[in-house]
Parts: structure tokens; C-alpha cells; sequence
């Protein structure tokens, strides 16, 4: 086949997929979003922006992307530096770290559950050291921190390894010689990770940071399982506004509101950690 | 693998697909009843067994209830028979896409019922299919810390306070169960219990000086209310567990707790304010949506959910009551016997206060409902100002009455036209 028309060929059933299962939908959802009948409207979205929860959920939303992102990208750095360090069991350790991603987030938000109700493991573990007389209800409207908290934990115990796949890749791209000119020239091990390792990753970090951010902002499950209505957040309304009050128009304003934030972010991710023209590994 | 090898495989595949769904059963009874797997076994067991033809019984959830639903209705063919849910499910529905099922020749014995289920047209939509309420149990153990001179069968609301004080006082912790959770049908005892209790209304007095007190009362019972209670959806999992003692919920949502321990539990009516005994009657009902494949099978199957015998059997299986007239049985299941004394006591006191299903808000039902849980959520949880909320959330609710045109409903005196936020 000719050379010029054969990568189209290849790329065509896939884009065929996506225009079908992805960009249809997508178009369907935004003309829900703005209409309520007849014609061009915002109702929807100042229906969704003006209800007393929204403020709340955007607030809680971006909390927990501020308080687990940084978090997860400081682990997920570390194991991958420390998974390269390794001359032995790397694969192992690596597989063991990877597990929770193949936990469903619902189940994740379920296994916290477990560790955290009034009849979990952590009670039971504080009632037998004594630490407590009865058990307590961790996860209850009085405790808002104690629920964001859970939360945070799961999604950094579920989500991490996803961050880590993607550097542990990165790092192994970075050529050796860099490194073995830095010691010649007596730089620490701190010197090389800031100069070396972390300039060097830029492409792998600006992928893991995207990925990781849109999922931040996409948590549904876990917050679900974890903390109920106790915590409502962007995804959880456009539940409620799809299922519970039978809305497909609000409900589509909320996600296209989503989409938003995150294109937003994406964008400042890509433009902070661009790599510069000609600088390529 | 040859490519006519992988044919020959996809094509066996395919008809072996075609055959399951050939072999499927002949009227499918598309629910959102009777969905515990218990329930929906005894209702294929005992209940559709006896019916002439084969039915394919499905409960489901709301959500996917009506998202199939709506699929089948906007391609104008389906599958589905026969349609069972509550009067809130039906009224979200366009009364269009149902049936009317007045050549029937069935209906339920009560006339209140009976014009519901028109949904605002002038022929039944849907027949009423069996009923239930909301009624208060506790633990045997809660009794001593009863009030002195209160009877449990004719509490009043500060009298309810005072025995939850007394149990939180007597046992350390709050032991007062309310269905809070996401799954609870809370909402249902502000527009069904508090706020006729108080304010002899639902709606108009969403906000008088009556609603304020009654949030007041609600402020004192929930500070010995389980703080869990935000997880509470079905009370009889905390009945059973001992985390609740006192606890109000749907007949339904506390069977389980009477049928394993039928000696340790007592049902009773739910409490009385200035305003009366305020409770509501629940009904659940079965159409026929206009796409239905054999419109006849679908026809003989609603006629014999209405006999007698299946409505017991129906009784048997979901604890919802019959809505025809019948004997009762004496062998019931101890659920059954307890919640019916209990409703049985409530709607026949003398200061008994029904209060009706919210009616004529179409898809607005949801919103509505919503209405009640915020006002609950802010006034109780975050604590903010009642006044303040209650002349916030008005507003919602007059948009919504404006919007729907829906006039009020009992116990809020009748209106013309829409029901108005006073």
C-alpha cells in the first residue's frame, strides 16, 4: 500500500470509534446542556451554578485535587526513583505497587469503608489497644475533616500507581550517561534528581499530572462510598440531577462544567512543564 | 484459527444468543417493587407462579427502571409487559406513553387511591397495586425509659423527645434512629409526618411560624439521634444491630428486624402534634406502557395482581398491604402483623392527620423531594438559621409549584390552581 496513505488507514478504525462512541455523545450532551426545549439556552447552567450545593461541591472538588495531586506526585516520584535504584525484585515490587489500579475506585471506597466505620477494623483495633471505650463514628457530619481525610487516603492508596507506571517508564528513558557524567563532576544524589531526573522527565510528568488531574476531578465512587451526602462533589451532583431528579439538562451542564475546569487545568499543565523547542531527550 | 472457522464460530455464537432469546418468558414485569433478592424470589415463587401465562419479573432501580423504559418508549417498540412502581414514579411519567386501563374492570377500594392513580387525566393511568406507610418501631429494651404516662400507642412529639433524652441519658449514647442516609426515604417524614403534625400543611405553610417550631422539635430529637444516622437508610439493619432503639421508617425497611426477632421489637404509630397525627399512606401501582409487545398477556397479567389471592400472596412476599378488599389471613408473617396493627392504630386515631402523596409535580417530583432533605440538611446538619433557610428554600419550592401548577393536596386546604408558599 502506499507509504503515504497507510498511517491513515491504520488510524482510521480508531478514529471511527471515537467519533461514534465519543465525539456523538459528546455533541448530543452539549445540546442537552443548552437547551430545555426550544432553542439556545443557559438555564441549565444557572440552574446548576445558583443551587446552594454547587459552591460547596466545586469547593470540595478542588480541595481534594489541591490536598491528594502533590501528595500522589511526591509518592509516585519516589517509588519510581527508588523501583529504578533496585537491582533485584524490581518487577515484583513494581506488580505490588500497580495492584490497587486494578481495584475499582468503588471497591477501594468500600475497603476504606471497611477500615473506617463505627464497626470497622480501626475501631476494633483502637477498642482492643484501649485507646477508646466505644467505637466512633468516624465518618459522620460531625467530623467533616476526619471524612475528607478518608477520602484523600483512598484516593491516594488507589491512585498513585497510575502516576507511578508513567515515571517509572519515564525514568527509564533517561539516558545512563547524564548521570554518569554528574558523578564524574562529584554531584549528590539530591543534585542529580533536581537537575537531571526531574528536567529529564518533563513529558512522562506533564502526561501523569494531566491524567491524574482530570481523575481528581472526576471522583465519584470513592467520595460515595466514603462520605455519602456528607460531602458533595462535582461528579456526585450530576449524579443526583441525572438519577434522582431525572434532569438530563442540568446533569449535562454539570459535566460539561467538569469538562471545562479540566481542559482549564490540562492547558496550565502543558504550558508549565512544555519542553522546550530542540531540548528533546 | 481460519477466517471460515472464526465465521462458523461467530455465526453458532449468535444463534445460540438468538435461541436464549427466543426461550425468554412471555411478559416481562419491569419493577422498582420488591427489589431485595428475598423479595423479588418470592415474588416469582409465590406470587407470578400462579399467573396463567409465563412472567419474566425484573426489579430494578429507578434510574435504569427509567432509563429502559424511556428507550423503549422513544423507539416505539419494547419488551416490557407490565410496568410496577410508585405513584411518584408513575406521575414523573407522560400520562401519553401509558395506557388507560379503565375497560380493566379492576381498581382499589379506596377512591382517594383510585383518583390518584388517574394522574390528572380523567382514566386510570395505572391501577393502584398494594400499600404501605411509615410507621415508628423500637426495641423492647427502649420501653422502660418511656415517659411516665405516655402511651406507646399515642405518643406526641415532646413525648418522643423526652423518651429518646431518657434512653441517651440511660445508655450513654443516642439511640434514636432516623433513615438519613443517601437511600433513606427521609424527606417522606417531613412532608408526611412533621410538617402535617405542626403545621396542619405541606406546602402553604412550608415557612409559617408553625414550620419554625416544628424544625425546633426536630433540632431537640436529633440531638439524641444517632450521629450515623446520616448513614441510615434502612432502620431494620439497626434495629437488628442494637445501634438504633427507637426508630422511624417504611413498613418495608423494618420487616426484617420483626421477622427475625419478632419478640424483640414493638411497632407503633407514629407521634402526634398540635397539628394532629400526621402520617402518609404509600401506594405503588402497575400500568402498561403504550410499547408493550402482547397488550392482552399484559391486561390478564395487571387482573391477577388484583384478585385476592395474589394480593395476599403479594403481602406475604413484599409486606406491602392489599389495596382491594380482603381477609386477611391469620398465618402472616410477624412483620406483617406488627406494621399492620401499628398503621391500623395510626390512621384509625381519633386525631389521625393523613397526609397524601405529593401529586400532579409531574418530573418535579424529584426537585421537590429535594426541597425537604436541603431544608433538613442545612437546618440540622450545618446548622444554619431556620428562618433564614426556610425563606431561602421557599422560594425553590413556590418556583416549583408555579412551574408544575400542581394544587394542594391534603392535609393543605384545596387551591385553585397552583398550590401557593404563604
Amino acid at each position: 500500500m502506499n507509504a503515504r496513505i497507510l498511517p491513515y488507514v491504520l488510524i482510521l478504525p480508531v478514529t471511527l470509534f471515537l467519533c461514534l462512541f465519543f465525539l456523538y455523545p459528546f455533541v448530543l450532551v452539549s445540546k442537552q446542556a443548552f437547551s430545555t426545549g426550544a432553542g439556545f439556552t443557559l438555564d441549565n447552567f444557572r440552574e446548576v451554578v445558583s443551587y446552594w450545593k454547587f459552591p460547596i461541591s466545586m469547593q470540595n472538588t478542588l480541595l481534594l485535587a489541591a490536598a491528594v495531586v502533590p501528595v500522589q506526585l511526591a509518592l509516585a516520584l519516589l517509588m519510581a526513583t527508588m523501583v529504578n535504584k533496585m537491582q533485584k525484585g524490581r518487577d515484583i515490587v513494581l506488580y505490588i505497587w500497580t495492584i490497587p489500579l486494578g481495584i475499582s475506585d468503588l471497591a477501594a471506597g468500600i475497603i476504606w469503608l471497611a477500615i473506617f466505620e463505627q464497626s470497622g477494623f480501626l475501631n476494633s483495633m483502637m477498642n482492643g489497644l484501649g485507646v477508646v471505650d466505644q467505637p466512633v463514628n468516624f465518618l459522620s457530619y460531625q467530623h467533616p475533616g476526619i471524612v475528607f481525610l478518608a477520602i484523600a487516603l483512598a484516593e491516594i492508596w488507589r491512585a498513585t500507581a497510575i502516576m507511578l507506571v508513567i515515571l517509572v517508564a519515564g525514568i527509564g528513558l533517561i539516558p545512563k550517561e547524564y548521570y554518569e557524567a554528574a558523578e564524574v563532576f562529584g554531584a549528590s544524589p539530591w543534585k542529580r534528581f533536581t537537575r537531571i531526573t526531574l528536567p529529564m522527565l518533563r513529558p512522562s510528568l506533564q502526561t501523569a499530572l494531566v491524567l491524574r488531574v482530570i481523575l481528581a476531578f472526576e471522583i465519584f465512587a470513592v467520595v460515595a462510598a466514603l462520605g455519602g451526602t456528607l460531602f458533595p462533589v462535582l461528579m456526585g451532583e450530576t449524579y443526583a440531577y441525572q438519577f434522582d431528579l431525572l434532569d438530563s439538562g442540568a446533569a449535562a451542564a454539570m459535566a460539561l462544567i467538569i469538562l471545562g475546569i479540566s481542559i482549564a487545568f490540562t492547558l496550565v499543565i502543558l504550558r508549565v512543564l512544555r519542553v522546550p523547542k530542540g531540548a528533546t531527550i | 484459527m481460519t477466517l471460515r472457522m472464526k465465521i462458523a464460530c461467530a455465526v453458532s455464537g449468535l444463534a445460540v444468543l438468538v435461541g436464549v432469546t427466543g426461550a425468554q418468558a412471555d411478559v416481562l414485569f419491569w419493577s422498582t417493587q420488591a427489589k431485595p433478592v428475598e423479595e423479588a424470589q418470592a415474588m416469582r415463587e409465590q406470587v407470578l407462579a400462579g399467573a396463567g401465562d409465563e412472567i419474566d419479573y425484573q426489579p430494578n432501580d429507578g434510574g435504569p427502571w427509567l432509563t429502559r423504559l424511556n428507550a423503549e418508549l422513544q423507539a416505539g417498540s419494547g419488551a416490557i409487559g407490565v410496568l410496577g412502581a410508585l405513584h411518584g414514579d408513575f406521575s414523573a411519567m407522560d400520562p401519553e406513553n401509558l395506557v388507560d386501563l379503565d375497560a380493566l374492570g379492576v381498581s382499589a377500594a379506596s377512591d382517594t387511591f383510585n383518583s390518584l392513580a388517574q394522574l390528572g387525566t380523567d382514566k386510570p393511568q395505572y391501577i393502584p397495586w398494594m400499600q404501605a406507610s411509615y410507621i415508628m418501631a423500637a426495641n423492647k429494651e427502649a420501653l422502660p425509659y418511656l415517659p411516665e404516662g405516655a402511651d406507646i400507642d399515642a405518643l406526641t412529639y415532646d413525648q418522643l423527645i423526652e423518651w429518646a433524652a431518657n434512653v441517651h441519658e440511660g445508655t450513654g449514647s443516642p439511640k434514636f434512629g432516623f433513615p438519613a442516609g443517601p437511600k433513606g426515604l427521609k424527606h417522606r417524614f417531613f412532608q408526611g409526618y412533621l410538617y402535617p403534625s405542626y403545621t396542619n400543611g405541606v406546602v402553604r405553610t412550608f415557612a409559617s411560624p408553625e414550620a419554625v417550631t416544628a424544625w425546633e422539635k426536630f433540632a431537640e430529637l436529633w440531638e439524641h439521634t444517632n450521629p450515623a444516622s446520616t448513614n441510615f437508610s434502612f432502620l431494620q439493619e439497626q434495629l437488628l444491630s442494637g445501634d438504633a432503639w427507637i426508630v422511624f421508617d417504611h413498613t418495608s425497611r423494618l420487616a426484617q428486624a420483626f421477622n427475625e426477632r419478632p419478640d424483640d421489637f414493638v411497632a407503633f404509630p407514629a407521634p402526634a402534634g398540635p397539628a394532629g397525627r400526621g402520617f402518609m399512606p404509600v401506594i405503588a401501582g402497575i400500568a402498561i406502557p403504550k410499547t408493550a409487545p402482547d397488550m392482552d398477556a399484559a391486561k390478564d397479567l395487571v387482573k391477577y395482581m388484583l384478585s385476592p389471592e395474589t394480593q395476599i400472596a403479594t403481602l406475604r412476599a413484599t409486606s406491602f398491604f392489599p389495596v382491594v378488599d380482603v381477609d386477611l389471613p391469620d398465618d402472616l408473617p410477624p412483620s406483617v402483623q406488627a406494621a399492620g396493627a401499628a398503621v391500623a392504630k395510626m390512621s384509625g386515631a381519633p386525631d389521625a392527620n393523613p397526609g397524601l402523596l405529593p401529586a400532579g409535580l409531574g418530573d418535579k417530583g424529584g426537585d421537590f423531594n429535594r426541597i425537604y432533605v436541603d431544608t433538613f440538611e442545612r437546618i440540622i446538619l450545618a446548622r444554619q438559621p431556620i428562618e433564614a433557610v426556610l425563606d431561602d428554600q421557599k422560594k425553590r419550592l413556590a418556583a416549583i409549584m408555579e412551574e408544575t401548577g400542581a394544587p394542594c393536596w391534603a392535609p393543605d386546604a384545596p387551591s385553585d390552581g397552583a398550590c401557593p408558599v404563604e
